[in-house]
């Protein structure tokens, strides 16, 4: 039984290394974002210079924006388009369904390195180009099959008999989906919408081969200010993305724990 | 009795139509077509733009089999896959095992977000500030030469191992999520009975808890390998002028070179590796399910 302790001892340690691991950079980036320095050298000075030198970044600024935009309008169609073809799925059966259902791999699967050259070879092609408009279609399409398999996967726990009660006690169709089905799939749907948020917001592969110098999203500039050269101004934009992406995988987990449980 | 089920499945067909078409017309717009335009341009002399003239060809595979650069940069990419995801089973699966068996109740739910939350975080954040840590004069040089009672120089950034340290770093949650979803659905009075016919600890390793939680690993493995072939941003970032693998040449093709029609061949031959390596371990994970 000692050793039985001490393994479980020396695996409890393990798993806090692997957090170090997994956290300290990006910690350290995070402090690094407030030190005076701006060569990263200790001892460390507290300053919030930084962040106000951010906001003169006029090109970061705009590059913001566009991502809040996009990931917005992203989870909006995405949500709505996604949890309609999750319905359909789930409510009907028909030939083709199961081929219907695993088309939804291959974006998720296929490395976004070729998805993002095919978009960029494609919509040049037909003449869309490329653009805030092009990263958009771009966007919403890696997002459609994590909604899909989110609010899918919520469906499974709803009672198709609610529906069938509901219909006999004479409801319409528009009645039943919006009065008995969407509450019920609700926490799946938020969900979904969340994750949609996240793809689009944290996209960087995608978004950089479909953006021209005007029209760029955040992770993209970023790229760019790297491969100049490493600034403290650059800490703190990454610093801030960090936290609003956690701080929103968080709230997913949450609501989508609330998915599994019921 | 037959005749039945048809008529119904054909008008469940119908109504599901106007819920199903906006997303998979979405799809095929931005995604399906896209990689089918993609095979068309390979086999293209030039792109048919701007009225250049072009015409078929087989040039652009003929240049990868042709130059032995775009061989050994696919075999790099490739062996730099097979490292990452090494790395992540060696690191990760440990730390699976400790979550599913050891840690109990709220306190592993907690550990495990904590473990997967990083992965939805932005990832070209988290490998640039792996800079910060392994350049010289970094975090991680400041930190062991105040330690340590001689010098030492540690200056790891624009390395190879600086590369693998980031997609390391970057890929891992996969594995311990993949790993501790098998390892945790494993019944503990299993190991129990086995432990109390006699069976050792690394006997129940070998013969019970591996391949119980196979699916797992390769499910994780499958996951790592395919985006770290495909990656280009991570190289560049970590590895400096060591970092030129397959993906950045891709990447090259499309942003400086502009060599759309190869980069597209490149692109296709990268998918068509892909598509084998998910093909050779869907047999495992379909037994799994």
């Amino acid at each position: 039984m000692a050793t039985t302790r001490i393994l479980e001892w020396c695996g409890r340690l393990y798993i806090w290394l692997l957090l170090a691991f997994l956290y300290l950079p990006v910690i350290i980036m995070a402090l690094m974002s407030f030190n005076v320095s701006p060569f990263y050298q200790l001892p460390f000075e507290w300053t919030t210079e930084w962040y106000a030198l951010l906001w003169q970044n006029d090109q970061l600024i705009s590059a913001t924006w566009n991502s809040i935009e996009i990931a917005i309008i992203t989870t909006i169609i995405s949500t709505v388009l996604g949890s309609a073809a999750s319905l359909a799925l789930y409510r009907y059966e028909f030939r083709g369904k199961k081929v219907l259902q695993a088309l939804l791999f291959p974006p998720i699967a296929i490395p976004w390195l070729i998805t993002g050259t095919a978009m960029l070879i494609f919509f040049f092609g037909v003449g869309i180009g490329r653009g805030l408009f092009a990263i958009l279609l771009g966007h919403v399409a890696l997002a459609l099959p994590y909604v899909i398999v989110v609010v899918s996967a919520r469906l499974q726990t709803f009672a198709p008999e609610l529906e069938e009660a509901a219909r006999s006690l004479g409801a319409n169709q528009w009645q039943v989906t919006s009065r008995v089905t969407l509450p019920w799939i609700m926490p799946g749907v938020i969900a979904g919408g969340l994750f949609a948020f996240a793809v689009s917001f944290d996209q960087f592969v995608v978004s950089y081969f479909l953006s021209t110098p005007g029209q760029t999203t955040l992770p993209v500039e970023i790229y760019a200010a790297i491969r100049k050269g490493f600034t403290p101004e650059i800490n703190a934009v990454s610093t801030i993305i960090i936290v609003v992406s956690m701080a929103l995988m968080l709230l997913t987990a949450r609501f989508f724990k609330f998915g599994g449980e019921k | 009795m037959a005749g039945q089920v048809a008529t119904g499945s054909r008008s469940g067909l119908r109504s599901a139509l106007p819920l199903l078409l906006p997303a998979y017309l979405w799809l095929t717009v931005a995604i399906f077509l896209p990689l089918s335009a993609m095979v068309f341009f390979s086999f293209m002399t030039e792109l048919p733009l701007s009225g250049k003239a072009w015409s078929f060809t087989l040039d652009n595979y003929a240049t990868f089999f042709a130059q032995g650069l775009y061989w050994t940069l696919l075999l790099a990419s490739l062996r730099l896959g097979l490292e990452v995801t090494l790395w992540c089973v060696v690191i990760g699966y440990p730390a699976a095992y400790v979550l599913a068996k050891v840690f109990r109740g709220r306190s592993r739910e907690a550990i495990f977000l904590l473990v997967i939350l990083p992965f939805w975080s932005n990832g070209l954040v988290r490998i640039f500030s792996w800079a910060m840590v392994l350049r010289e004069g970094g975090i991680l040089d400041t930190a062991l030469n105040a330690v340590l009672p001689f010098k030492i120089n540690i200056d790891l950034m624009y390395s190879y191992p600086a590369v693998i340290i980031g997609l390391v770093h970057s890929y891992v949650p996969y594995m311990v999520l993949t790993c501790y979803l098998t390892l945790q659905a494993i019944d503990d009075s299993l190991i129990e009975a086995g432990r109390s016919l006699g069976a050792s600890r690394l006997q129940m390793l070998k013969r019970v808890i591996i391949p119980l939680s196979m699916p797992g690993l390769v499910a994780g493995a499958a996951l790592i390998f395919v985006p770290v072939v495909g990656s280009f941003m991570e190289p560049r970032i970590l590895g400096g002028r060591t970092g030129t693998f397959y993906g950045t040449v891709i990447e090259d093709q499309f942003v400086a070179v502009f060599n759309w029609p190869l980069g597209a061949a490149l692109s296709f031959i990268l998918l068509a590796v892909v598509l084998v390596i998910l093909a050779l371990a869907s047999p495992v994970l379909k037994r799994a399910a």
